[in-house]
């Protein structure tokens, strides 16, 4: 033990922080948020464990967002800047609706991740560092000169840095601590952050539920032990004071959330096949489908998956295709045949980084325009998307149900960042109304026909298989209102005028969306998806400052509520914030003449005739409300929000 | 057959309202050309909806886009007429949905061996109960005249005008090196006795019975079975009690007739192959494979209130206790 050799780096004065220490951990300093960071290689339980504070924090009270950090590889090398792997937490007093800006703490199993999100400018200035510092007695020369130089260079930087023999302490208790130094960690941390013990050791029971009593006790074990030491030898001791809502809550992710979003639409049939970042979804639900008569069926490829869920809504009540941007892209053909035969479908599309293959694990909000129009011919359907985790679940659901009540395919997009963020939601009352009944299965009276459009909705009585007096031939051949095959102009343009009149019938049901902010001022921000809580809390900075910014988040996108134009035209300036590509018009050659526009913004200046700028990026990380204060007051002072 | 019209004559001198008749199953006329095999493999099709009584209501007939799939328009039952390749996927969903329907997928050798390549071995391997007809007629005709996977070698189309250059895709064959078989057979659309009793075993078979039917196409192929056609010989046609009935009318037309037992993969996989005649009947059959709805969907038909005690119960693993 005598070589523990526990170092801290001298607290430099030049760096200022809210929380000056040192700090003794009997009186923890009171905050109103902090952002923490735990990373590591691939496979030493960051992940589990960044998740596992969470949902102590938010069992505290604490309004919590997590984001996974994901390396592309499943086994990247270790000890490689780009195979940081981990989980970012930002807890609050308040409700938290994003990842925030830099993060305030970062656990480092190594140098070399923590290299990682520092050259992703993830880190804050003058935060603090809990660094493993194993690899500074290591055997290879050149891992110790590597470590040395990091731990020189963040000195010099002026972080606050704690060198913690993580490994060495682990010894005591494993002969493997590679696998259990993540709960040290989770210990260590629910000291500094002055977390009940009790509820780390039930979170602990919870993640290990599966494995046998003795890995529940040592990972008890060595939580414990984390949060000994971390009392004993950090000067370190923080509370955010949480606040207990009278509601039950649960705590998920995003993808938990959609799939239990399926399980409670009463659909019971989901096809996919695997992608990233999607497919987590389709894990949790098969896992639980079978609980509510659902299966899960994993096709041979997207095609099939989205085929193999149109046959099943044909036959019955509406089914679902979850997928990624390059299976949407392979899907259109049979989006477009349920938009053509009016069969009711489900399409969920947790976007990631495109074009091509692009950046699978990483958010992008790239497929707005192709979900609305990427089939060929008109083949309309609703689009709309999910702000947070609590949107996952409940559109699910509003996806079934319109996708029900107007006979056209439905796609709910979300995206990688809401994939795998954490967020707290107040408890649903699961209703009886979720669960329509099973297919109509009575007689078609005489005479009626399976397309026999109402002049004015465009809506018609769908005929199911097994439905006597119903039989006739679906097709996705132009066709007649008896499903024959037409081969007149006038049946032809009949059918797309019904199959159209639907959206319109369809947006008369949407509520017009509410300014965040005031109804009227400089500059609106219009958003869409999971950049919600990111442009609000800027908005909120920068109306702190005394700008007359407001925002407008819009979750239909297809068909959009009326009432929009008069929103946009009440301020000065507007424009969309979103996470795509734009061009810039300080770019070479980019003028407003070949400007190419992100998603939302060539939407709104099509629909309401109006200079709607735009500015988005495409980094593959989640936006940044700092970021996006100071697009705002360029926007406002320049007129333009690029640099 | 004779069978068969006693019992429709039957029913209808006893005004048995509730039988179903031939005419039951008709839909719009076909426009199909003069000649074309698939009429045939649709009047087969209707015979045997009649013979097992299908109530019209609770039948389907799934297809992809070529001429072939053009058949459940000419049915009386439901019809699905889908996209190019994908009827089997189709097809799957509709039965996963609901296993009381009786599902039949009729593509073409473009459609299926074609774009479609990919459904079919999966479907095969799935073993879902329905019925699949291969309208094998070795090129293209809804788009006129193009090269298909099974065409001949040397064949001369609009996108092979100096004749192509590729073996044939033996689909048979192919069927046969699948894994998860459960029916493999090969009919051939002018000999409509043979065809009808092979459709009829593929029905009663419980699993995905795959039929490969050979089928004229007077248009761009004319001629081209005429070897078959002019010379019963060259059709090696197989009996057994668990196949084509070695005592069926038409078995003493055909010469090189062969006793095949349907649970022989080595002896079915031989008769696939190419070869100086073709092999007509059940080749293969195995009805202990189990279907994947029997696998995957255990349908407990739970009332409501079940399933949201499940959902709650999943609530109760993400929810965050308001405790002390």
């Amino acid at each position: 033990m005598d070589n523990l050799n526990i170092r801290q780096s001298e607290f430099p004065a030049q760096s200022a922080t809210e929380h000056q220490g040192p700090l003794a951990p009997a009186a923890p300093l009171q905050l109103r948020e902090h952002i923490i960071e735990v990373i590591s290689d691939s496979g030493e339980g960051a992940q589990k464990c960044g998740q596992s504070f969470a949902s102590i924090a938010a069992k505290m009270g604490n309004g919590i967002w997590t984001v996974e950090i994901i390396p592309a590889e499943i086994e990247p090398p270790p000890r490689s800047i780009a195979g940081a792997s981990g989980n970012r937490i930002r807890i609050g007093s308040h409700r938290v609706t994003n990842g925030g800006d830099e993060a305030d703490l970062a656990v480092a199993f190594n140098e070399q991740v923590l290299r990682g999100r520092l050259q992703a400018g993830a880190l804050r200035r003058g935060g603090i560092i809990l660094l493993e510092n194993k690899w500074r007695f290591h055997r290879d020369p050149d891992i110790v000169a590597a470590y040395t130089s990091t731990y020189d260079e963040v000195i010099r930087d002026g972080y606050r840095v704690y060198e913690i023999p993580m490994e060495q302490i682990c010894f005591q208790y494993t002969s493997n601590p590679a696998l259990g130094k993540n709960m040290f960690v989770l210990g260590m941390l629910s000291a500094i952050y002055s977390m009940d013990l009790k509820l780390g050791r039930q979170q602990v029971a919870f993640t290990f539920r599966t494995k046998s009593e003795d890995v529940v006790d040592r990972n008890v074990q060595l939580l414990e032990a984390g949060y000994t030491w971390a009392r004993e030898s950090l000067d370190l001791g923080f509370k955010i004071p949480g606040s207990r809502t009278k509601k039950t809550q649960l705590v998920m992710n995003g993808n938990t959330a959609l799939a239990l979003g399926i399980m409670a639409s009463g659909m019971e049939v989901c096809a996919m096949y695997p992608i990233t970042p999607a497919t987590s979804a389709a894990h949790y639900l098969s896992e639980i489908f079978e609980h509510v008569d659902g299966i899960v069926h994993q096709a041979e490829d997207e095609i099939a998956a989205c085929a193999f869920a149109i046959g099943a809504s044909y036959a019955g009540k509406c089914a679902v295709t979850i997928t990624s941007g390059p299976g949407m892209s392979l899907k259109q053909e049979l989006i477009g045949l349920a938009a053509m035969a009016e069969v009711p479908l489900v399409v969920i599309n947790v976007q990631r980084g495109g074009p091509s293959t692009g950046q699978p694990t990483k958010v992008e909000q790239g497929d707005l325009l192709q979900a609305i129009f990427g089939a060929h011919g008109d083949a309309p359907r609703v689009v709309l998307a999910a702000a947070n985790i609590e949107d996952c679940f409940y559109l699910a659901i509003t996806a079934r149900h319109i996708a029900e009540t107007f006979n056209l395919p439905v796609v709910l997009l979300s995206d990688a960042n809401l994939a795998t963020a954490q967020q707290l939601f107040v408890r649903p009352q699961p209703k009886q109304e979720w669960y329509a009944v099973a297919s109509d299965q009575t007689e078609i009276p005489k005479g009626e026909q399976p397309y026999e459009w109402d002049d004015r909705t465009g809506l018609r009585r769908r005929f199911i298989p097994g439905q006597p007096g119903g039989m006739h031939t679906l097709t996705g051949l132009a066709h007649d209102r008896a499903s024959r095959v037409a081969y007149d102009p006038e049946i032809n343009e009949e059918g797309i005028r019904y199959r159209s009149r639907k959206l319109a019938s369809f947006q008369k049901t949407l509520a017009t969306p509410t300014v965040y902010g005031d109804p009227s001022g400089d500059l609106l921000i219009v958003g869409w998806g999971s950049t919600k809580g990111v442009i609000e809390e800027a908005v909120d900075r920068a109306r702190a400052d005394g700008s007359a910014v407001s925002s407008l988040h819009l979750t239909y996108l297809q068909p959009m509520a009326s009432g929009i134009g008069e929103i946009l035209k009440r301020f000065a300036q507007v424009m969309t914030v979103e996470i795509s590509w734009s061009d810039s018009l300080d770019d070479a050659f980019v003028s407003v003449d070949n400007r190419r526009y992100s998603n939302l913004a060539w939407l709104l200046r099509a629909r309401y005739l109006m200079d709607v700028d735009c500015w988005s990026e495409v980094k593959g990380q989640p936006l940044k409300p700092g970021s996006v204060v100071q697009i705002i007051r360029r926007k406002l002072e320049t007129g333009r929000p690029h640099v | 057959m004779s069978d068969f019209i006693d019992r429709l004559s039957t029913s209808v001198a006893d005004l048995d309202e509730d039988a179903y008749i031939l005419h039951d199953y008709e839909g719009a006329v076909s426009r199909w050309c003069h000649g074309c095999g698939d009429n045939a493999i649709l009047a087969a099709l209707q015979k045997l909806c009649a013979e097992e009584q299908l109530p019209p209501e609770k039948t389907v007939f799934v297809s992809g886009i070529g001429c072939a799939s053009r058949l459940p328009h000419y049915m009386g039952t439901y019809g699905f007429h889908g996209l190019h390749g994908r009827a089997l996927p189709v097809a799957e969903g509709i039965k996963i949905k609901r296993p009381d329907l009786h599902v039949f997928v009729n593509t073409g050798d473009g459609d299926c061996c074609a774009i479609g390549a990919g459904h079919w071995l999966h479907a095969v391997r799935y073993n879902m109960n329905m019925t699949v007809l291969l309208h094998d007629n070795r090129v293209y005709g809804l788009t006129k005249n193009q090269v298909s996977p099974t065409s001949p070698q040397g064949l001369v189309t609009n996108t092979t005008p100096r004749g192509s250059s590729l073996q044939p895709l033996n689909a048979l064959a192919a069927t046969l090196g699948m894994s998860n078989i459960s029916f493999v057979a090969q009919a051939v659309d002018w000999l409509p006795g043979v065809l009808y009793d092979i459709i009829h075993q593929a029905f009663r078979h419980r699993g995905l019975s795959f039929v490969s039917i050979l089928q004229r196409c007077p248009h761009y192929l004319p001629g081209h079975f005429d070897q078959y056609i002019k010379n019963p010989d060259r059709i090696r046609l197989l009996s057994h009690p668990d196949g084509l009935d070695p005592d069926a009318p038409y078995m003493h037309r055909f010469p090189s007739r062969e006793a095949h037992d349907p649970s022989n993969l080595d002896r079915a996989r031989e008769l696939a192959a190419v070869s100086e005649r073709l092999s007509v009947g059940i080749l293969y059959r195995d009805d202990a494979v189990p279907c994947y709805e029997d696998l995957y969907r255990r349908e407990k038909h739970l009332p409501i209130e079940a399933k949201m005690a499940a959902l709650e119960r999943e609530f109760d693993r993400f929810t965050v206790l308001p405790e002390g």
